[in-house]
Protein backbone atom coordinates (compact mmCIF):
# COMPACT_ATOMS: atom_id res chain seq x y z
CA UNK A 1 0.00 0.00 0.00
CA UNK A 2 1.24 3.52 -1.00
CA UNK A 3 2.45 5.29 2.22
CA UNK A 4 1.24 8.71 1.68
CA UNK A 5 2.99 10.28 5.04
CA UNK A 6 2.82 11.21 8.55
CA UNK A 7 -0.33 14.14 9.13
CA UNK A 8 1.81 17.81 8.95
CA UNK A 9 1.22 18.92 12.67
CA UNK A 10 -1.71 21.12 13.71
CA UNK A 11 -0.45 24.66 13.74
CA UNK A 12 -2.20 26.11 16.96
CA UNK A 13 -2.23 29.34 16.48
CA UNK A 14 -4.39 29.32 13.27
CA UNK A 15 -7.27 27.77 15.34
CA UNK A 16 -9.22 29.38 17.74
CA UNK A 17 -7.57 29.56 21.39
CA UNK A 18 -8.76 26.86 23.77
CA UNK A 19 -9.66 29.22 26.61
CA UNK A 20 -11.70 32.30 26.07
CA UNK A 21 -12.93 34.46 28.94
CA UNK A 22 -15.31 36.49 26.52
CA UNK A 23 -16.97 32.93 25.37
CA UNK A 24 -17.96 31.60 28.87
CA UNK A 25 -18.21 28.10 28.52
CA UNK A 26 -15.09 27.70 27.41
CA UNK A 27 -13.39 28.81 30.70
CA UNK A 28 -13.93 25.32 32.51
CA UNK A 29 -14.07 23.38 29.19
CA UNK A 30 -10.46 24.33 28.68
CA UNK A 31 -7.12 21.75 28.74
CA UNK A 32 -4.82 23.54 31.05
CA UNK A 33 -1.89 21.71 30.84
CA UNK A 34 0.18 21.53 27.53
CA UNK A 35 -1.33 18.71 25.32
CA UNK A 36 1.50 15.81 24.37
CA UNK A 37 2.67 16.19 20.37
CA UNK A 38 3.99 13.21 18.45
CA UNK A 39 4.06 11.92 15.37
CA UNK A 40 1.19 10.77 13.54
CA UNK A 41 0.73 6.58 13.74
CA UNK A 42 -1.70 4.78 11.94
CA UNK A 43 -4.58 5.16 14.46
CA UNK A 44 -4.36 8.79 13.24
CA UNK A 45 -3.74 8.46 9.75
CA UNK A 46 -6.45 5.97 8.62
CA UNK A 47 -10.09 7.32 9.81
CA UNK A 48 -13.79 5.81 8.94
CA UNK A 49 -14.71 6.20 5.48
CA UNK A 50 -18.24 6.34 4.10
CA UNK A 51 -20.07 4.87 0.94
CA UNK A 52 -22.46 6.47 -1.66
CA UNK A 53 -24.77 3.71 -0.31
CA UNK A 54 -25.58 5.66 3.38
CA UNK A 55 -26.88 9.10 1.56
CA UNK A 56 -29.89 9.67 0.85
CA UNK A 57 -31.45 11.57 -2.41
CA UNK A 58 -31.97 14.21 0.10
CA UNK A 59 -29.59 14.33 2.46
CA UNK A 60 -27.96 17.47 0.69
CA UNK A 61 -31.12 19.59 0.42
CA UNK A 62 -32.06 20.81 3.77
CA UNK A 63 -35.09 22.66 1.75
CA UNK A 64 -36.97 19.38 1.62
CA UNK A 65 -35.29 16.39 3.59
CA UNK A 66 -37.40 16.77 6.69
CA UNK A 67 -40.85 18.14 4.71
CA UNK A 68 -43.54 15.60 4.99
CA UNK A 69 -45.48 16.57 1.99
CA UNK A 70 -42.84 18.52 -0.09
CA UNK A 71 -43.68 21.64 0.78
CA UNK A 72 -40.10 23.29 0.92
CA UNK A 73 -38.83 25.21 4.28
CA UNK A 74 -39.32 29.11 5.02
CA UNK A 75 -36.28 31.13 4.20
CA UNK A 76 -33.94 32.66 1.82
CA UNK A 77 -33.45 30.21 -0.48
CA UNK A 78 -29.63 29.31 -0.80
CA UNK A 79 -26.89 26.99 -2.56
CA UNK A 80 -23.76 26.30 -0.49
CA UNK A 81 -20.96 24.75 -2.51
CA UNK A 82 -17.49 24.56 -2.31
CA UNK A 83 -14.30 22.18 -2.04
CA UNK A 84 -12.55 20.20 0.62
CA UNK A 85 -8.73 20.21 -0.23
CA UNK A 86 -5.54 19.49 2.14
CA UNK A 87 -3.05 21.87 2.81
CA UNK A 88 -1.15 21.03 -0.31
CA UNK A 89 -4.51 21.70 -2.35
CA UNK A 90 -5.25 18.03 -2.77
CA UNK A 91 -8.71 17.54 -3.57
CA UNK A 92 -10.28 15.37 -0.64
CA UNK A 93 -12.81 13.09 -2.32
CA UNK A 94 -15.74 10.70 -1.09
CA UNK A 95 -15.32 12.47 2.53
CA UNK A 96 -18.31 12.63 4.25
CA UNK A 97 -19.57 16.12 4.94
CA UNK A 98 -22.17 16.90 7.78
CA UNK A 99 -24.14 20.43 8.39
CA UNK A 100 -26.57 21.56 10.73
CA UNK A 101 -28.26 24.85 11.00
CA UNK A 102 -31.04 27.16 12.77
CA UNK A 103 -34.14 27.95 10.78
CA UNK A 104 -34.86 31.07 8.80
CA UNK A 105 -36.29 33.01 12.39
CA UNK A 106 -32.96 31.54 14.28
CA UNK A 107 -34.89 28.83 16.40
CA UNK A 108 -33.14 25.07 16.33
CA UNK A 109 -35.18 22.06 16.06
CA UNK A 110 -33.82 20.99 19.42
CA UNK A 111 -35.53 20.77 23.10
CA UNK A 112 -33.29 22.54 24.76
CA UNK A 113 -33.52 26.03 22.40
CA UNK A 114 -36.18 27.63 23.96
CA UNK A 115 -35.64 31.25 21.97
CA UNK A 116 -39.43 32.18 20.86
CA UNK A 117 -39.05 32.43 17.09
CA UNK A 118 -41.16 29.93 16.36
CA UNK A 119 -40.06 26.47 14.46
CA UNK A 120 -40.78 25.67 11.01
CA UNK A 121 -42.58 22.65 10.09
CA UNK A 122 -40.69 21.76 7.05
CA UNK A 123 -37.61 22.26 8.49
CA UNK A 124 -34.80 19.86 10.66
CA UNK A 125 -31.82 21.36 10.38
CA UNK A 126 -29.40 19.19 9.34
CA UNK A 127 -27.76 17.66 5.92
CA UNK A 128 -24.89 15.64 5.03
CA UNK A 129 -23.20 14.78 1.86
CA UNK A 130 -20.20 12.91 0.19
CA UNK A 131 -17.99 15.39 -1.61
CA UNK A 132 -17.20 14.11 -5.59
CA UNK A 133 -13.58 12.88 -6.96
CA UNK A 134 -12.76 16.88 -6.96
CA UNK A 135 -13.77 17.53 -3.37
CA UNK A 136 -16.64 19.48 -5.03
CA UNK A 137 -19.99 19.58 -2.39
CA UNK A 138 -23.44 21.47 -3.00
CA UNK A 139 -26.07 21.41 -0.36
CA UNK A 140 -29.24 23.32 -1.12
CA UNK A 141 -30.70 24.97 2.11
CA UNK A 142 -32.35 28.06 3.33
CA UNK A 143 -29.92 31.42 5.23
CA UNK A 144 -30.29 30.54 8.79
CA UNK A 145 -31.31 33.65 10.92
CA UNK A 146 -29.21 34.96 14.02
CA UNK A 147 -29.94 34.67 17.45
CA UNK A 148 -29.20 35.89 20.68
CA UNK A 149 -27.83 33.27 23.23
CA UNK A 150 -26.88 33.60 27.20
CA UNK A 151 -23.41 34.55 27.27
CA UNK A 152 -22.64 38.00 27.92
CA UNK A 153 -25.59 40.60 28.44
CA UNK A 154 -26.46 40.92 24.78
CA UNK A 155 -24.52 38.35 22.31
CA UNK A 156 -26.21 37.33 19.30
CA UNK A 157 -24.69 34.76 16.67
CA UNK A 158 -24.09 35.91 13.17
CA UNK A 159 -25.97 33.57 10.48
CA UNK A 160 -23.91 30.59 10.40
CA UNK A 161 -23.75 26.79 9.63
CA UNK A 162 -22.01 23.94 11.67
CA UNK A 163 -20.02 21.87 9.24
CA UNK A 164 -18.49 18.75 10.27
CA UNK A 165 -15.70 17.29 7.68
CA UNK A 166 -13.85 13.62 8.15
CA UNK A 167 -11.28 13.62 5.84
CA UNK A 168 -9.36 10.30 5.30
CA UNK A 169 -7.85 10.24 8.94
CA UNK A 170 -8.90 10.31 12.08
CA UNK A 171 -6.23 12.99 13.08
CA UNK A 172 -8.16 15.52 9.79
CA UNK A 173 -11.31 15.28 11.86
CA UNK A 174 -12.84 18.91 11.98
CA UNK A 175 -15.71 20.90 13.19
CA UNK A 176 -15.99 24.63 12.07
CA UNK A 177 -18.59 27.16 11.05
CA UNK A 178 -19.14 29.28 7.98
CA UNK A 179 -20.45 32.91 8.27
CA UNK A 180 -21.87 34.72 5.63
CA UNK A 181 -20.16 37.91 3.92
CA UNK A 182 -21.43 41.28 5.03
CA UNK A 183 -23.13 40.04 8.28
CA UNK A 184 -22.44 42.73 10.93
CA UNK A 185 -22.44 40.71 13.45
CA UNK A 186 -19.74 38.20 12.77
CA UNK A 187 -17.11 41.21 14.06
CA UNK A 188 -19.43 41.21 17.54
CA UNK A 189 -19.08 36.88 18.11
CA UNK A 190 -17.21 36.23 21.26
CA UNK A 191 -17.22 33.04 19.17
CA UNK A 192 -15.76 33.75 16.11
CA UNK A 193 -13.37 35.64 18.21
CA UNK A 194 -11.85 32.79 19.73
CA UNK A 195 -9.53 32.95 15.86
CA UNK A 196 -7.59 35.62 16.70
CA UNK A 197 -5.98 35.35 13.27
CA UNK A 198 -7.51 37.64 11.21
CA UNK A 199 -6.90 35.85 7.87
CA UNK A 200 -8.40 32.43 9.39
CA UNK A 201 -11.13 34.57 10.74
CA UNK A 202 -12.01 35.75 6.99
CA UNK A 203 -11.47 32.42 5.73
CA UNK A 204 -14.39 31.21 8.02
CA UNK A 205 -16.76 33.94 5.63
CA UNK A 206 -18.66 32.48 2.33
CA UNK A 207 -18.78 34.93 -0.30
CA UNK A 208 -21.85 35.53 -2.22
CA UNK A 209 -21.21 33.65 -5.45
CA UNK A 210 -23.08 35.04 -8.41
CA UNK A 211 -21.51 33.11 -10.80
CA UNK A 212 -23.29 30.09 -9.26
CA UNK A 213 -26.52 31.57 -8.15
CA UNK A 214 -29.78 30.24 -10.02
CA UNK A 215 -31.47 33.59 -11.70
CA UNK A 216 -34.92 33.87 -10.24
CA UNK A 217 -34.04 30.86 -7.88
CA UNK A 218 -31.36 30.83 -5.39
CA UNK A 219 -28.04 32.65 -4.02
CA UNK A 220 -25.08 30.86 -4.29
CA UNK A 221 -21.96 31.13 -1.23
CA UNK A 222 -19.10 28.97 -1.67
CA UNK A 223 -17.05 28.11 1.21
CA UNK A 224 -14.12 26.06 0.49
CA UNK A 225 -12.26 23.41 3.80
CA UNK A 226 -8.80 23.06 3.81
CA UNK A 227 -7.73 19.78 6.14
CA UNK A 228 -4.43 18.46 7.36
CA UNK A 229 -2.16 16.94 4.64
CA UNK A 230 0.23 14.63 4.27
CA UNK A 231 3.71 14.85 4.44
CA UNK A 232 5.59 13.44 1.24
CA UNK A 233 9.17 12.82 0.84
CA UNK A 234 11.19 10.18 -1.04
CA UNK A 235 13.28 9.95 2.15
CA UNK A 236 11.00 8.36 4.43
CA UNK A 237 7.54 7.36 3.11
CA UNK A 238 9.44 4.87 -0.14
CA UNK A 239 6.56 6.26 -2.27
CA UNK A 240 5.49 3.89 -5.86
CA UNK A 241 6.89 5.32 -8.16
CA UNK A 242 9.58 7.10 -6.55
CA UNK B 1 11.79 38.59 -0.69
CA UNK B 2 11.23 34.54 -1.33
CA UNK B 3 9.29 32.46 -3.32
CA UNK B 4 5.88 32.35 -2.04
CA UNK B 5 5.23 28.57 -0.14
CA UNK B 6 1.51 28.52 -2.24
CA UNK B 7 0.57 25.76 0.73
CA UNK B 8 -2.70 26.66 2.41
CA UNK B 9 -3.57 26.77 5.82
CA UNK B 10 -5.92 24.42 7.75
CA UNK B 11 -9.64 25.76 7.81
CA UNK B 12 -10.16 27.47 11.41
CA UNK B 13 -12.05 25.00 13.61
CA UNK B 14 -15.11 26.00 15.62
CA UNK B 15 -16.90 24.79 18.32
CA UNK B 16 -19.47 22.41 17.57
CA UNK B 17 -21.92 24.17 19.85
CA UNK B 18 -24.68 22.97 21.79
CA UNK B 19 -26.76 21.58 19.31
CA UNK B 20 -24.06 19.40 17.79
CA UNK B 21 -26.22 16.28 18.22
CA UNK B 22 -28.23 18.09 15.27
CA UNK B 23 -26.06 17.88 13.18
CA UNK B 24 -23.99 14.39 13.92
CA UNK B 25 -26.85 12.29 15.42
CA UNK B 26 -30.17 13.71 14.62
CA UNK B 27 -32.24 10.84 16.05
CA UNK B 28 -30.65 11.06 19.39
CA UNK B 29 -31.48 14.79 19.18
CA UNK B 30 -35.05 14.39 18.60
CA UNK B 31 -35.73 14.95 15.04
CA UNK B 32 -37.06 11.68 14.48
CA UNK B 33 -36.10 9.48 11.07
CA UNK B 34 -34.28 12.27 9.09
CA UNK B 35 -31.27 9.31 7.87
CA UNK B 36 -32.41 5.52 8.28
CA UNK B 37 -30.38 5.70 11.43
CA UNK B 38 -28.02 8.04 13.19
CA UNK B 39 -23.91 7.40 11.80
CA UNK B 40 -21.58 5.23 13.92
CA UNK B 41 -24.41 3.12 15.94
CA UNK B 42 -22.22 0.56 16.88
CA UNK B 43 -18.16 0.05 16.06
CA UNK B 44 -18.82 -3.39 15.73
CA UNK B 45 -21.11 -5.97 14.10
CA UNK B 46 -22.26 -9.48 15.23
CA UNK B 47 -19.48 -12.00 14.56
CA UNK B 48 -16.64 -9.37 15.07
CA UNK B 49 -13.37 -11.40 16.34
CA UNK B 50 -11.81 -10.67 19.93
CA UNK B 51 -12.79 -9.75 23.27
CA UNK B 52 -16.21 -7.70 22.95
CA UNK B 53 -16.23 -5.19 25.90
CA UNK B 54 -17.56 -2.06 27.33
CA UNK B 55 -16.47 1.00 28.50
CA UNK B 56 -18.33 3.65 30.27
CA UNK B 57 -17.60 7.36 31.43
CA UNK B 58 -18.37 10.70 31.77
CA UNK B 59 -16.70 13.67 30.79
CA UNK B 60 -16.06 16.15 33.12
CA UNK B 61 -15.54 19.90 33.46
CA UNK B 62 -13.38 22.21 35.41
CA UNK B 63 -16.15 22.67 38.11
CA UNK B 64 -16.21 18.40 38.15
CA UNK B 65 -19.53 18.18 36.59
CA UNK B 66 -20.01 15.40 33.88
CA UNK B 67 -21.44 17.68 31.47
CA UNK B 68 -24.07 16.09 29.46
CA UNK B 69 -24.05 17.38 25.76
CA UNK B 70 -20.42 15.90 24.48
CA UNK B 71 -20.47 13.87 21.65
CA UNK B 72 -17.71 11.47 21.14
CA UNK B 73 -16.14 9.42 18.52
CA UNK B 74 -13.85 6.44 18.35
CA UNK B 75 -11.67 4.83 15.97
CA UNK B 76 -9.73 1.69 16.41
CA UNK B 77 -8.35 -1.28 14.56
CA UNK B 78 -9.59 -4.75 15.47
CA UNK B 79 -8.46 -7.52 17.42
CA UNK B 80 -5.95 -8.05 15.18
CA UNK B 81 -4.54 -4.63 14.42
CA UNK B 82 -5.87 -3.98 11.22
CA UNK B 83 -8.09 -0.74 10.56
CA UNK B 84 -11.13 -1.49 8.46
CA UNK B 85 -10.31 -1.19 4.60
CA UNK B 86 -6.62 -2.63 5.44
CA UNK B 87 -5.90 -5.82 3.82
CA UNK B 88 -6.82 -8.99 6.13
CA UNK B 89 -8.89 -6.31 8.52
CA UNK B 90 -12.13 -8.48 10.58
CA UNK B 91 -15.11 -7.08 7.97
CA UNK B 92 -17.13 -6.56 10.99
CA UNK B 93 -15.16 -4.64 12.75
CA UNK B 94 -16.16 -0.77 11.18
CA UNK B 95 -14.09 0.80 14.07
CA UNK B 96 -15.92 3.69 14.12
CA UNK B 97 -18.50 4.53 16.69
CA UNK B 98 -20.21 8.22 17.83
CA UNK B 99 -22.10 8.17 21.27
CA UNK B 100 -23.09 11.15 23.22
CA UNK B 101 -22.95 11.53 26.82
CA UNK B 102 -26.57 10.71 28.53
CA UNK B 103 -29.09 13.97 28.93
CA UNK B 104 -29.49 12.67 31.81
CA UNK B 105 -26.61 10.97 33.58
CA UNK B 106 -23.55 12.55 31.33
CA UNK B 107 -23.01 8.80 31.20
CA UNK B 108 -21.65 7.51 27.78
CA UNK B 109 -20.65 3.81 26.48
CA UNK B 110 -18.94 2.41 24.11
CA UNK B 111 -19.23 -1.60 22.76
CA UNK B 112 -16.84 -2.90 21.05
CA UNK B 113 -14.23 -5.47 20.83
CA UNK B 114 -10.56 -5.16 22.43
CA UNK B 115 -8.42 -3.72 19.77
CA UNK B 116 -5.12 -5.28 18.86
CA UNK B 117 -1.44 -4.23 18.54
CA UNK B 118 -0.78 -1.28 15.91
CA UNK B 119 2.95 -0.39 14.95
CA UNK B 120 4.04 3.09 14.86
CA UNK B 121 5.42 4.52 11.63
CA UNK B 122 9.02 3.32 12.75
CA UNK B 123 7.73 -0.48 13.41
CA UNK B 124 7.53 0.24 17.64
CA UNK B 125 4.76 -1.72 18.73
CA UNK B 126 1.90 0.87 20.28
CA UNK B 127 0.09 -0.75 23.19
CA UNK B 128 -3.97 -1.72 22.29
CA UNK B 129 -5.73 1.84 22.39
CA UNK B 130 -8.82 2.91 20.90
CA UNK B 131 -8.43 6.63 19.38
CA UNK B 132 -11.17 9.16 21.15
CA UNK B 133 -12.53 12.49 19.66
CA UNK B 134 -14.65 14.71 22.02
CA UNK B 135 -16.88 17.68 20.75
CA UNK B 136 -18.93 20.22 22.50
CA UNK B 137 -20.39 23.45 23.42
CA UNK B 138 -17.41 25.44 25.05
CA UNK B 139 -14.58 22.85 23.18
CA UNK B 140 -13.27 25.37 20.32
CA UNK B 141 -10.93 22.38 18.64
CA UNK B 142 -12.04 19.09 19.24
CA UNK B 143 -9.81 17.03 22.15
CA UNK B 144 -7.85 14.31 20.92
CA UNK B 145 -7.26 11.26 23.56
CA UNK B 146 -6.80 7.82 23.95
CA UNK B 147 -8.34 4.89 25.87
CA UNK B 148 -5.74 2.28 27.13
CA UNK B 149 -6.35 -0.79 29.01
CA UNK B 150 -5.54 -1.14 32.96
CA UNK B 151 -5.05 -5.89 31.73
CA UNK B 152 -2.67 -4.68 28.89
CA UNK B 153 1.46 -4.75 28.80
CA UNK B 154 1.53 -0.30 28.49
CA UNK B 155 5.44 -0.55 29.34
CA UNK B 156 7.02 0.27 26.36
CA UNK B 157 4.18 2.27 23.86
CA UNK B 158 6.03 4.70 22.71
CA UNK B 159 3.32 7.86 23.29
CA UNK B 160 2.96 6.85 27.14
CA UNK B 161 6.13 6.90 27.22
CA UNK B 162 6.61 10.51 26.30
CA UNK B 163 4.75 11.44 29.10
CA UNK B 164 6.98 13.33 31.68
CA UNK B 165 4.83 12.90 34.68
CA UNK B 166 4.09 9.83 35.20
CA UNK B 167 1.44 10.22 37.67
CA UNK B 168 -0.65 11.50 34.56
CA UNK B 169 -0.79 7.97 32.67
CA UNK B 170 -3.81 6.94 34.54
CA UNK B 171 -5.66 9.50 32.61
CA UNK B 172 -5.13 7.28 29.44
CA UNK B 173 -6.05 3.68 30.99
CA UNK B 174 -9.45 2.43 31.31
CA UNK B 175 -9.93 0.12 34.81
CA UNK B 176 -11.26 -2.84 34.75
CA UNK B 177 -14.69 -2.92 36.80
CA UNK B 178 -15.68 -6.59 35.63
CA UNK B 179 -15.00 -8.85 33.29
CA UNK B 180 -14.85 -7.16 29.68
CA UNK B 181 -15.90 -3.92 31.62
CA UNK B 182 -14.08 -0.80 31.71
CA UNK B 183 -14.15 2.75 33.02
CA UNK B 184 -13.25 5.68 31.77
CA UNK B 185 -13.83 9.42 32.95
CA UNK B 186 -12.11 12.03 31.04
CA UNK B 187 -11.66 15.13 32.89
CA UNK B 188 -10.95 18.54 30.98
CA UNK B 189 -9.51 20.04 33.70
CA UNK B 190 -8.14 20.14 37.15
CA UNK B 191 -5.79 17.54 38.86
CA UNK B 192 -7.12 14.64 37.31
CA UNK B 193 -6.96 16.48 33.74
CA UNK B 194 -6.94 13.64 30.74
CA UNK B 195 -3.51 14.20 28.70
CA UNK B 196 -4.90 15.25 25.10
CA UNK B 197 -2.86 14.63 22.15
CA UNK B 198 -1.75 16.92 19.22
CA UNK B 199 -0.69 13.98 16.82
Amino acid sequence: MTDLGPLVPRRRDMHPVPYDPEYKTSVTRSPNWPLLSMESTPSEETGPRFGHSLIGPLDNNLILNWSKDGTGAIGERILMHGRVMDEFGRPVPNTLMEIWQANAGGRYRHVRDTYFAPLDPNFGGCGRTLTDDQGRYQFLTIRPGAYPWPNRGNDWRPMHVHISVFGHSFGQRLITQMYFEGDPLIARCPIAATVKSRSQLDALVAPLDLSMSRPLDYLAYKFDIVLRGRRQSMFENKLDGL
Amino acid sequence: MVQPLNTLVETASQTGGPYVHIGCIPTFAGLGAVYPEDLGLQAIEPGAQGQIITITGEVVDGTGWAFRDALLESWQADAGGKFAGQSGADPKVTGFARFAADKDTGLWTLRTVKPGQVPTRDGRMQAPHISIWIAARGINIGLHTRIYFDDADNSTDPLLNRIEQRNRLPTLIAKTTAPGEYRFDIHLQGAQETVFLDI
